[in-house]
């Protein structure tokens, strides 16, 4: 169905979808990128913030404070995670890695599923952002197009703290020689940890932002942890920019597809991938890795 | 270091000789089991008895039998996996203790299924064909179910089918709509209650027609599976030939999509009047609140061909008033057959909700395989599917119904309802309006149109 009012509409859609995955798998890039974590559970700690946002939203009934709750409890999920679990795993091989935060991320699912069923659970938008604008070419729920923009400047704030503060020079120094680093007097864990955590807010703070546009359900991380995988490998394992731009990448390929076959939308996503792969294996914007 | 080993198992303890007294219990009871084994063909051949076939007789020689269940209780369909669930643990309990309403559909039911107790094993199949049929395989083997159960999605009645044809088990469906599932993929030991895509669409079709008008531009959105696509056929096909209707624009997506915005984009830009969703679960949840974040609901008219259970009670009343759907059951059919009303107030009682048509089906599925297995006197598998074959009618929570020999689908109506306003509603769980019962004969396609060829008795 190529038409050009459709097609403006299905650009418009591609940033709009785009903005989300690139909110979603910038906390996966942050800690894989300074950490050199690859983590299962970022799917399932997407899901958690959003559930701790339901519930800050069912009993203050204030969207502000479902976000500040959701980004708060997942900074304190990751820091806890990173103290007693991850800082074991640094220096042994990516499977354990991989092994140990899959297994976290069936926990954490688990749980949720205990305490909340498998039914799924909705958080409205908050009123100001309720309704539909109309954009001219068509009208857009108002509360992706705010999406957009929240996601805009919180992608901003994460690329000051990471790349222009003191905080992001240590942990990049940290990763390259964690020794050296330590014996200039600087507590390298005391930083990693809060990389993780930061890691983790973003992928709770997503998970909220997220809730009023789909809705929660305990194994929504599953899908949302493929896809993010998706956007980090098209943008470039471990680039934050590159997750950006992968994000929008994927949300374009997604929508522009389905305009012409939507059965395919989802199949594109993938071959675009492989492409990648096999034209540029760092991703578009990643380098060469260290090793 | 072996020799420590030796040593420390040789030491007895209490615990110890009690473990050895169970194992040698164990190899006793195995061993004289075994020898029963050539003694009952022995005895069978006498009664011209046939050969061993599936679990039979293994399954069933004890004092209960078992029903192997795999719903989906994780995932997209997981509510109405849960629901129907509830419908077949009601129903194993009903024929356990014999209740009323069960012997109204199986006559001769006293208490249990011929004498015999009837137990059950679950499984969440995640309405993944591969873990359906993995988990009911260990069934087999492990508990040897006598009769399987559930499906939800169509996908994973047609494999089901598949392994109960090559088990010879009888395999009852959950919910299935596909037309495959008694058409082109139908078994000798398949059978589904249900209505499906072609008997929703000739049921829905006139409604529609009638209320909605001729030459109208429909967008569908059909999940990309058997189900979803026959289901789409059907209702188009119904509409572009009785009615003039165009298909403007068909949006496919996969199972378990969450976010809906690029086909609700197409949908937007496709001048449709009428938005006809055939998503099914959580899809159909996600995608008709989005459509309603869009715009699209309520400026273009919803139609929902293939009920989906609980979609009314979290998308709202708000949205879906007004909307046409087909189903199999809604729960105030209870004003017009009393069997309704007994199975409602049962389920009610017992789990604090009326009932959707996931649990009712289970139900049905249930009660009338106890009914066939009295009739047939036998759990022998070929005999049971012969007593389905005579096509007997029987008593069901929507009138008589019977079998259809030649697919294994049953003849029963199709009921069409359409969504409550919320100041309609005389309770909080009165989303839907009755509108008619459509007789089930005249909807249905002949049998051997959707290539049905059910397979051999042993």
């Amino acid at each position: 169905m190529i038409t050009w009012p459709n097609f403006v509409s299905q650009l418009f859609n591609g940033l709009a979808l785009g903005a989300l995955l690139a909110l979603i798998s910038s906390g996966l890039t942050i800690i894989y990128g300074t950490l050199g974590v690859l983590n299962l559970a970022h799917g399932a700690m997407f899901m958690l913030g959003g559930y701790a946002g339901y519930m800050a939203y069912e009993a203050t009934g204030s969207f502000i404070i479902a976000v500040i709750a959701g980004s708060l409890f997942l900074v304190l999920v990751g820091g806890i995670m990173e103290r007693l679990i991850i800082r074991h795993f640094y220096d042994r091989p990516i499977e354990d890695q991989l092994l140990v935060t899959f297994g976290l991320s069936i926990c954490f699912v688990e749980v949720v599923r205990f305490f909340f069923g498998s039914l799924s659970k909705t958080v409205p938008p908050p009123p100001i952002f309720a309704g539909i604008t109309s954009l001219g070419f068509m009208f857009y729920p108002t509360y992706r197009l705010a999406v957009v923009g929240i996601v805009a400047v919180t992608l901003l704030v994460l690329y000051l703290v990471l790349y222009c503060t003191r905080l992001g020079l240590i942990v990049r120094a940290g990763i390259e020689d964690s020794t050296m680093v330590d014996s200039l007097g600087i507590n390298v864990y005391r930083v990693f940890m809060i990389v993780f955590g930061i890691g983790a807010m973003a992928a709770g703070f997503a998970g909220i932002i997220n809730a009023p546009v789909v809705s929660l359900s305990p194994d929504m991380g599953d899908a949302i942890l493929v896809q993010t995988f998706v956007v980090v490998v098209i943008g470039g394992v471990g680039s934050f920019i590159g997750a950006i731009f992968g994000g929008i990448i994927a949300g374009e390929i997604l929508s522009l597809t389905s305009m012409i076959n939507p059965a395919y939308s989802g199949v594109m996503l993938f071959a675009a991938m492989t492409l990648v792969l096999v034209l540029r294996p760092q991703g578009l914007l990643g380098t060469r890795s260290r090793e | 270091v072996p020799t420590g080993k030796n040593e420390k198992s040789t030491r007895l303890s209490r615990r110890g000789l009690l473990r050895q007294a169970v194992a040698t219990g164990t190899a006793l009871g195995a061993f004289s089991s075994g020898m029963r084994a050539p003694f009952d063909f022995v005895q069978r051949a006498f009664a011209a008895d046939p050969p061993p076939i599936g679990t039979w007789p293994d399954g069933a020689s004890g004092s209960s039998v078992t029903v192997g269940i795999a719903v989906p209780r994780t995932g997209t369909y997981a509510e109405s996996g849960e629901d129907e669930l509830k419908g077949m643990q009601l129903a194993i309990e009903h024929i356990n203790e014999g209740n009323e309403l069960i012997k109204k559909i199986s006559a001769k039911t006293k208490k249990g299924v011929l004498g015999k107790e009837v137990k059950y094993v679950v499984a969440d199949s995640e309405a993944k064909p591969n873990t359906a049929v993995q988990e009911q395989s260990r069934f087999i083997t492990e508990n040897k179910v006598i009769v399987m159960i559930g499906s939800t999605s169509s996908a994973v009645a047609v494999a089901m089918n598949k392994l109960a044809e090559r088990e010879k088990v009888i395999y009852l469906t959950g919910i299935s709509g596909s037309n495959d599932t008694t058409g082109k993929d139908c078994v000798r030991y398949g059978f589904r209650q249900n209505f499906y895509g072609q008997t929703a669409a000739a049921a829905i079709g006139p409604v529609l027609v009638k209320n909605l008008g001729k030459n109208k531009k429909a967008a569908f959105m059909t999940p990309d599976y058997t189900y979803g696509h026959t289901v789409t056929k059907s209702v188009n096909d119904y509409l572009t030939a009785n009615a003039g209707w165009t298909m403007v624009t068909n949006q496919v997506s996969p199972l378990s999509t969450s976010d809906f915005s690029q086909y609700l984009t197409n949908v937007a830009n496709s001048g449709a009047e009428f938005l006809i969703n055939v998503n099914w679960g959580r899809d159909a949840v996600l995608s008709t609140q989005q459509a309603h974040q869009f715009g699209l609901l309520p400026k273009m008219t919803l139609v929902i061909p293939y009920q989906i259970p609980f979609l009314a009670k979290e998308v709202g009343p708000e949205i879906m008033g007004g909307v046409f759907a087909a189903t199999d059951f809604w729960w105030t059919l209870e004003d017009k057959y009393p069997l309704a009303k007994m199975f409602v107030e049962a389920f009610d009682k017992k789990y604090g909700y009326k009932p959707e048509w996931g649990a009712e089906n289970a139900y049905m599925q249930l009660a009338i395989w106890a009914r066939m297995v009295e009739e047939a006197g036998s759990f022998y598998p070929p005999d049971v599917i012969r007593t389905y074959e005579k096509g007997e009618t029987f008593p069901s929570m929507v009138g008589d119904v019977r079998f259809r020999p030649e697919d294994h689908q049953l003849v029963r109506p199709v009921v069409i309802v359409r969504g409550k306003h919320p100041k309609d509603m005389k309770n909080k769980e009165d989303f839907w309006e009755v509108l008619e019962v459509v007789p089930g004969e005249g909807l249905m396609q002949k049998p051997d149109a959707f290539g049905c060829h059910l397979g051999d008795y042993t």
